[in-house]
């Protein structure tokens, strides 16, 4: 046998080159990409054209060079530390969210396994319980980056994250129990196996905004909450809080923070395809009994990269419809009125699997 | 006075609370926006300033420009109105006898220290043969020292592009070394 395939088949480099794929590849490029996006695609809401002046030579490709130009800048900006800051967690907390935001694409699949070979990191069992486990840890890069700074508004911004993002976790988890029910399992892999279904013959693909349309509102709006993001933004208010509680942040780490907010808009795209848009399945493609193995898996990429792609812009979107809700706004949105309705839902879709089914 | 007062309805209920009906709404302003900017920039207002201008009107005072005469000859006659009545002493000009005999006079040097010009418009006002005018256009002068923004006699010409060779050299007109050499025909002169 080939040594290069041989190497190739032990399962621990195969893990190694899934994690490279996925974080180098696919995740950090398409967030740093999102830092951009963001202010383009605002402009083009607000009628504006967005920044294009950085350039390489002659090149400015519609403001690319920005994405070199702002890292080059952060790398070379001065790290500040507050006086009297708590120094240790100071320095970490901004990877907390770093660690969050690449965690999700651990679990989340880009193709169809060929044999015995999945295009997913990991298959664990517990699934999506194992985001929400990850998801509440980013909790502590906002708290930590509040509480270390040595500052009242990094402080004032750091309770209302860890609040906000702790309420919002409340419902997050009982908003995908209806996905969890319909589908019969919290593995990602058969979540989205069973959204390759279809009713009457092969019409309607059983896709999880089909099945959970609730659910599917509640989801994405608990993870616009968890990305901490407009309309859900109290926790940076310029006129109240300044920069909230990653104010005294500069340079790279300050960046790091951005690069997590972005990381968590891709991540939480690659969730909403993977839960609710069928995943990697192309609809209908079964009926093409005879196409190639290789076609299917680049078209169920492609598929996949698109309807991330599609909710990346959608939450940027949001950002720019949408004003802000007051904080007491967004805890009274989410005890109040989601909370009951995701309950609500719970019990509706059991009631329903119960009797239909 | 009565003061008018504009009650506002308050909307609430149901579908308010909803905030979809709402963020419905809102998402078909925006994505219109996005699409008509995304395709073709429709909507865009924005000057991309260094490569385009806003027009300015033609009254407006900006750089100076000496203007010339058909057969391309400057129309200044040197004649020192402009420079006496500039309230900022910005002007400065040297006579020279023109060889044509019916002109009589023409700036040997013509200096704007365009960083002391206040823009007042005097000199054009001043000005007896429509020689001096400020309707370049060029509402900015950036440069990275002082020098350049003295502007001489050729730099004011009209037709003049920075990176582009005048139609009206130096060698057109004599360059006389002194202003005895340059006003030969004079009388009166300053011992040198």
């Amino acid at each position: 046998m080939n040594p290069l395939l041989e190497i190739l088949s032990i399962p621990l480099v195969q893990t190694i080159l899934k994690i490279m794929f996925m974080i180098m590849i696919f995740a950090m490029p398409l967030g740093t990409l999102m830092t951009l996006m963001e202010r383009k695609w605002s402009a083009m809401v607000q009628d504006r054209v967005g920044p294009n002046r950085a350039n390489v030579g002659n090149f400015r490709g519609h403001g690319l060079a920005h994405i070199a130009a702002d890292a080059l800048k952060s790398i070379f900006k001065e790290d500040t530390i507050p006086e009297g800051s708590d120094r240790f967690l100071y320095l970490i907390a901004p990877f907390f969210g770093l660690i969050a935001g690449v965690s999700v694409f651990a679990i989340v699949p880009i193709a169809a396994p060929i044999g015995n070979f999945t295009f997913q990191i990991t298959d664990i069992e517990p699934g999506l319980l194992f985001i929400f486990a990850i998801t509440s840890l980013s909790v502590y890069g906002a708290v930590l980056a509040g509480a270390s700074s040595n500052s009242k508004f990094a402080l004032l911004g750091g309770i209302r994250a860890s609040a906000q993002m702790i309420s919002y976790e409340v419902f997050m988890g009982l908003a995908l129990m209806g996905i969890f029910m319909v589908y019969g399992s919290t593995r990602v892999s058969e979540i989205v196996d069973g959204q390759n279904a279809y009713w009457f013959g092969s019409l309607i693909p059983k896709w999880g905004i089909l099945t959970q349309p609730l659910g599917f509102l509640l989801f994405t709006t608990a993870l616009v909450a968890e990305t901490k993001r407009a309309p859900f933004d109290a926790p940076e208010g310029e006129s109240e809080i300044v920069a909230g509680y990653f104010l005294e942040y500069s340079g790279m780490r300050w960046s790091a923070f951005m690069l997590a907010e972005y990381l968590a808009i891709v991540g939480v795209a690659a969730l909403l395809t993977t839960l609710f848009f069928g995943g990697y399945h192309v609809p209908w493609l079964h009926l093409w009994e005879s196409a190639p193995v290789w076609l299917v898996r680049v078209l169920q990429f492609t598929k996949f990269t698109a309807f991330v792609l599609f909710c990346c812009w959608f939450q940027i979107q949001l950002r720019w419809t949408v004003p802000k809700f007051r904080f007491d706004q967004t805890m009274a949105l989410g005890w109040k009125k989601l909370l009951p309705l995701s309950l609500a839902n719970t019990v509706a879709t059991a009631a329903i699997i119960l009797i239909f089914v | 006075m009565e003061l008018k007062v504009k009650q506002m309805q308050r909307v609430d209920g149901f579908k308010e609370s909803l905030y979809l009906p709402a963020l419905f709404m809102g998402f078909r302003l925006t994505v219109r926006h996005f699409f008509r900017n995304l395709f073709g920039s429709k909507d865009v207002v924005t000057v991309q300033y260094p490569e385009e201008h806003r027009p300015v009107s033609v009254r407006w005072r900006g750089r100076h420009r000496l203007t010339r005469r058909e057969d391309g000859f400057l129309k200044c006659v040197a004649c020192y109105m402009c420079e006496t009545v500039c309230p900022a002493k910005c002007i400065h000009i040297d006579a020279g006898d023109h060889p044509d005999l019916s002109v009589e006079k023409y700036p040997v040097h013509f200096d704007i220290d365009e960083l002391r010009c206040v823009f007042c418009g005097l000199c054009v006002e001043a000005c007896p043969k429509e020689a001096i005018r400020m309707d370049t256009g060029v509402i900015s002068m950036a440069f990275t020292s002082r020098n350049p923004f003295d502007f001489t006699r050729d730099l004011l010409k009209d037709e003049y592009q920075p990176n582009e060779v005048t139609k009206f050299s130096d060698a057109d007109l004599p360059q006389p070394k002194s202003q005895a050499e340059a006003l030969p025909n004079s009388v009166g002169l300053p011992a040198a």
